[in-house]
C-alpha cells in the first residue's frame, strides 16, 4: 500500500461477481386484501393500488386501498377485541407476543427478501438489521406484558385502549414492530397502516398474526395512502395515535387531534449532526460517516446528514471519505454485494434530485461518485456537498436521501452552536478519543439519541425519539412502554 | 393623626427585575364585593416575547447547575415563603379566601416547595436507565429539561396552583414564563419577590399578569417555547392551544383539575412532564 493519502487504494480493479439472494422460496400473492377482525377482507369500495419494485419499477402486487368505511370496520373490530385482550392475564398476552417473535424468526429470510424487493433496501441490511431487530422487539416487549407493575413505581398502568399506528416506508416491518409490540404488551388493540409504497411485509405479518392465534381484532392492518391515514387520525373512537413520518405530517396530526382526548406520540424528521474532532480515530470516523448517511440510502430519520469536521483534519477526512465513497456499490437490492439500494419511490427520487439542484443553486460544491447506476429503477449516486453554510436549505431541511452536507469548525462551542441550530433534534454523532469531550458535548447536544464513536445503532432495549420538531415520546426500552399506558 | 398607608405597586417579574409592562397598560383587580384592590400590569404579547428571550438565555446555566444546587434553591424559596407567611395569608384573604383556607394554602405551598426541593437530586435516578443492548455498547438513557416552558397557572388557588406547576418545571431544569391567575394575581407577584430573594437566578422564573384571552395564543404558538402547560377547563382554549402548539411540535400539558390541595397534585411524574429522554451509545470493545 502506498503512503500517499490521495492514492485511492480502493480503486484497484476488483470486480465483484453478482451474489443475488434467491427469491424462489418467496410467496407473494397477486392481490392483498385488508386484514380486519382476523380475516383478509376486500375493501368496501373495491379499490386497489399497485406496489412497485423500486429497483425496476415493475409491479409486484395489488394492494387494497382502505376507505373511511374500511377504517371504521377495523376500528369496530379493534374496539370489540379490546375488553378480552386487555383483561387477559399479562402472562398470556406475553405468550402470544413471544409466539409472533418466533414466527418472524422462522420466516426471517422470506421477510428480508420481500422487504428488499418492495422497498429497495440492500438485502444485507434487511437480512441483518431490519428483520432480526423486528423479531427482537416483539421478544423484548413480550416479557414486559406480565411485569408492568415494575415499570412505573407507585402507579397503576392500564392500557390506553384503541391505538391507531401509522408507519413509514423506510423500515417497514421494523417500524411496525416498534409500534405493535409495546402496544400489545400493555393490552391495547390496534389499527395499523403501513406506508403505501411498502405494505407487503405488514401484510405478511398479518399472516403470522393469523398463524399465532392472536385473538381476532387485536391487530388490524389497513393499507392505503394519506387519505387512509387521515381517516385513522380523525376517527372518533381511537384513543391514541402513534405516527412515524415527516415533520410536516406530524404537525398536521398534532393540529388535527387538538382538543380531543386522543393521546399522541410522534417520531418525525431529523437533520442529525455528525461531529468529527481532530483527535478522533479518523479511519473509524470515516466508516461512521458512511454508515451515518448512506445506510438505507439515507432514508433514515436519524441519518447523520450534516457532517462537521474540525478544520485541522478536514482535508484529510474529506479525501478519505471521497475515497471510501468511490468503493460503494449502488445497485440491485437483492445482491449481497450491494451497499446502496434503490430509492424507495419515484416521488422520493424527485425530492432528492430537487434538493441536489437547490444545493447547486445555493452555490455549494458537489461531489458525486461515478459509480454505474442501473438503467431501470430509482437510483441516486452517493453525494456530498462542500462549502455550505448554516442558512443553506440543504443544511436546514431533511432530504431523506444519500446526500451529505459538510461543514468545518474550529472550537467545540462553535460546533455545539451549529449542531443545535436546526428545528430538529433527533440524533447526533460525535467522534473523539477524549472521554471528557464526549460527555461534555453529548450533554450539550439537543438530540434524543446520541452515538459516540458509532452511528445508526438500534436495539429494542434502547429508547429512541426526538427533541424539538423531531417529535415527542420514545420507542424502545422501558421508556417506550409509557407511550402505550395510562394511569389510574 | 392617622397615617396614610403606602400602597404596593405590583409589576411584572422578568429576568430577575420588576419592570412595568412595555405596553403601559393596566387592569384593576377588585375583591369579591367589587371594591378596588390594586392596579395590575396588563402584560402584552411583546412582554411575553421579551420574557422568552430572557428565559432562553437563562436556560443553559440553570439546567447546568447541579441537582444539589437546584434543590437548595427550592428549599430556600420555601424558607423565604415561610418567613412571609402572614403577608401571603393577608393577600389571599384580600382576594376572597377565608382565613382558614388562606393559611392552609400558604402552608401547603411551602410544603410543596420542600417536597420538590427533595426530588431535585432523585428524579434522575427514577427516570434514567442503563439499557442492556444486544451488542458491544454501553447504552444509557437520562432525562434533561425540555427547555423553555410557558405556563398558564390555575385561576383558583392562585398561590398553591402556581407553586404546584412551577416547582416541578424548574426543578427539572427548565426556565419558565408564567401567566398568573387573572382574577387573583396579587400573590403571584409577591411570590416573585420571594423568588428574587431566594438565589433563583434571574430569568429562571418570569411572571406576567394580564389577560389569558390575549396572551394564550402567543404562548402556544411561540417558536422558541418548547412546552406549554395549561391549567383550566376552557375547552375552546385547550383546542386552540393544541393547534398552535403544532407549529413547532410543542409538548402540551393540560391540567383540568381545580383542586390543587391534595397529595395527588405532587409527584415526580409532574416533573417528568417537562423532561426529555436522551439516549447515548458508546462502544465497549477496543
Amino acid at each position: 500500500m502506498q503512503k500517499d493519502e490521495n492514492n485511492n487504494v480502493f480503486k484497484a480493479s476488483w470486480i465483484y461477481d453478482e451474489a443475488p439472494e434467491s427469491i424462489d422460496h418467496i410467496q407473494i400473492k397477486k392481490k392483498y386484501e385488508l386484514f380486519i377482525d382476523g380475516k383478509f377482507t376486500k375493501p368496501v369500495k373495491g379499490n386497489y393500488f399497485d406496489t412497485i419494485n423500486p429497483s425496476n419499477n415493475q409491479k409486484i402486487a395489488s394492494i387494497a386501498d382502505a376507505s373511511d368505511e374500511d377504517v371504521d370496520k377495523a376500528v369496530k373490530a379493534a374496539r370489540e377485541a379490546f375488553l378480552g385482550w386487555s383483561s387477559l392475564s399479562g402472562k398470556e398476552r406475553g405468550k402470544y407476543i413471544f409466539r409472533i417473535a418466533r414466527l418472524i424468526q422462522e420466516r426471517a429470510r422470506e421477510f428480508a427478501v420481500i422487504e428488499s424487493l418492495d422497498g429497495g433496501k440492500p438485502i444485507r441490511e434487511s437480512r441483518d438489521i431490519d428483520i432480526p431487530l423486528a423479531a427482537n422487539h416483539f421478544f423484548y416487549y413480550a416479557g414486559w406484558a406480565d411485569k408492568l407493575t415494575y415499570a412505573f413505581p407507585n402507579r397503576i398502568a392500564k392500557p390506553i385502549g384503541l391505538v391507531g399506528q401509522i408507519i413509514p416506508w423506510n423500515f417497514p416491518l421494523l417500524m411496525a414492530s416498534w409500534k405493535l409490540a409495546p402496544a400489545l404488551a400493555a393490552g391495547n388493540t390496534i389499527v395499523l397502516k403501513p406506508a403505501e409504497t411498502t405494505s407487503l411485509t405488514a401484510l405478511k405479518l398479518a399472516e403470522i398474526i393469523q398463524e399465532s392465534g392472536l385473538p381476532k381484532g387485536v391487530i388490524n392492518i389497513v393499507t392505503g395512502a394519506g387519505q387512509t391515514g387521515a381517516s385513522i387520525v380523525n376517527h372518533p373512537d381511537i384513543d391514541k395515535i402513534a405516527f412515524t413520518g415527516s415533520t410536516g405530517v406530524g404537525k398536521y396530526i398534532q393540529k388535527a387531534i387538538a382538543g380531543t382526548p386522543k393521546k399522541l406520540t410522534l417520531e418525525l424528521g431529523g437533520k442529525g449532526a455528525n461531529i468529527i474532532f481532530e483527535d478522533a480515530a479518523i479511519d473509524q470516523a470515516v466508516e461512521g460517516i458512511v454508515n451515518a448517511i448512506f445506510f438505507n440510502q439515507g432514508h433514515v430519520c436519524c441519518a447523520g446528514s450534516r457532517l462537521f469536521v474540525q478544520e485541522s483534519v478536514a482535508d484529510l477526512v474529506i479525501q478519505k471519505l471521497k475515497n471510501r465513497m468511490d468503493t460503494l456499490i449502488v445497485g440491485n437490492p437483492l445482491d449481497k454485494n450491494t451497499d446502496i439500494g434503490a430509492i424507495n419511490s419515484k416521488k422520493q427520487l424527485q425530492t432528492i434530485e430537487n434538493y441536489i439542484k437547490i444545493g447547486l443553486n445555493e452555490g455549494a460544491e458537489i461531489y458525486q461518485t461515478k459509480c454505474a447506476l442501473p438503467k431501470e429503477g430509482n437510483w441516486c449516486a452517493p453525494t456530498l456537498f462542500l462549502n455550505v453554510s448554516q442558512s443553506h436549505r440543504i443544511v436546514q431541511e431533511e432530504i431523506f436521501g444519500p446526500v451529505l452536507a459538510i461543514q468545518t469548525f474550529r472550537t467545540i462551542d462553535e460546533v455545539i452552536e451549529k449542531a443545535n441550530n436546526t428545528p430538529y433534534g433527533l440524533s447526533a454523532g460525535v467522534w473523539t478519543q477524549t472521554g471528557s469531550k464526549i460527555f461534555h458535548i453529548t450533554q450539550k447536544l439537543n438530540a434524543g439519541v446520541i452515538w459516540a464513536n458509532t452511528f445508526n445503532k438500534f436495539d429494542p432495549t434502547s429508547p429512541f425519539g426526538g427533541y424539538k420538531e423531531s417529535g415527542f415520546g420514545r420507542e424502545g426500552g422501558l421508556h417506550g412502554l409509557s407511550a402505550y399506558v395510562k394511569f389510574e | 393623626m392617622s397615617r396614610l398607608d403606602i400602597n404596593k405597586t405590583y409589576k411584572l417579574y422578568i429576568g430577575g427585575k420588576f419592570p412595568r409592562t412595555e405596553s403601559g397598560r393596566y387592569y384593576a383587580v377588585n375583591d369579591k364585593s367589587g371594591k378596588f384592590i390594586a392596579n395590575m400590569c396588563l402584560a402584552s404579547r411583546k412582554d411575553f416575547r421579551n420574557a422568552v428571550v430572557i428565559a432562553r438565555k437563562a436556560q443553559d446555566s440553570w439546567s447546568g447547575s447541579t441537582a444539589m444546587n437546584k434543590g437548595q434553591i427550592l428549599y430556600r424559596i420555601a424558607e423565604m415563603l415561610e418567613g412571609r407567611k402572614e403577608q401571603f395569608i393577608a393577600e389571599l384573604i384580600l382576594q376572597g379566601e377565608t382565613a382558614k383556607g388562606a393559611q392552609k394554602e400558604v402552608e401547603l405551598a411551602i410544603d410543596r416547595l420542600v417536597y420538590y426541593a427533595g426530588w431535585s437530586d432523585k428524579f434522575q435516578q427514577i427516570f434514567s436507565a442503563v439499557n442492556p443492548v444486544a451488542s458491544s455498547y454501553f447504552n444509557f438513557s437520562m432525562v434533561e429539561p425540555v427547555g423553555v416552558v410557558a405556563i398558564i397557572t390555575p385561576e383558583e388557588h392562585s398561590l398553591l396552583g402556581l407553586v404546584s406547576v412551577v416547582a416541578p418545571a424548574i426543578v427539572g431544569g427548565n426556565t419558565v414564563i408564567v401567566l398568573a391567575s387573572e382574577s387573583k394575581p396579587l400573590t403571584a407577584i409577591s411570590f416573585a419577590e420571594v423568588l428574587n430573594s431566594s438565589d433563583v437566578p434571574g430569568g429562571v422564573v418570569n411572571i406576567l399578569t394580564g389577560k389569558k384571552s390575549e396572551l394564550y395564543g402567543q404562548m402556544a404558538s411561540h417558536m422558541d417555547v418548547n412546552s406549554i402547560v395549561y391549567c383550566g377547563k376552557d375547552e375552546k382554549m385547550i383546542k386552540s392551544i393544541g393547534e398552535s402548539a403544532s407549529n413547532n411540535v410543542k409538548r402540551t400539558v393540560f391540567y383540568k383539575k381545580s383542586d390543587w390541595s391534595n397529595d395527588a397534585c405532587e409527584s415526580p411524574y409532574l416533573i417528568e412532564k417537562t423532561l426529555e429522554v436522551k439516549t447515548t451509545w458508546h462502544p465497549t470493545e477496543i
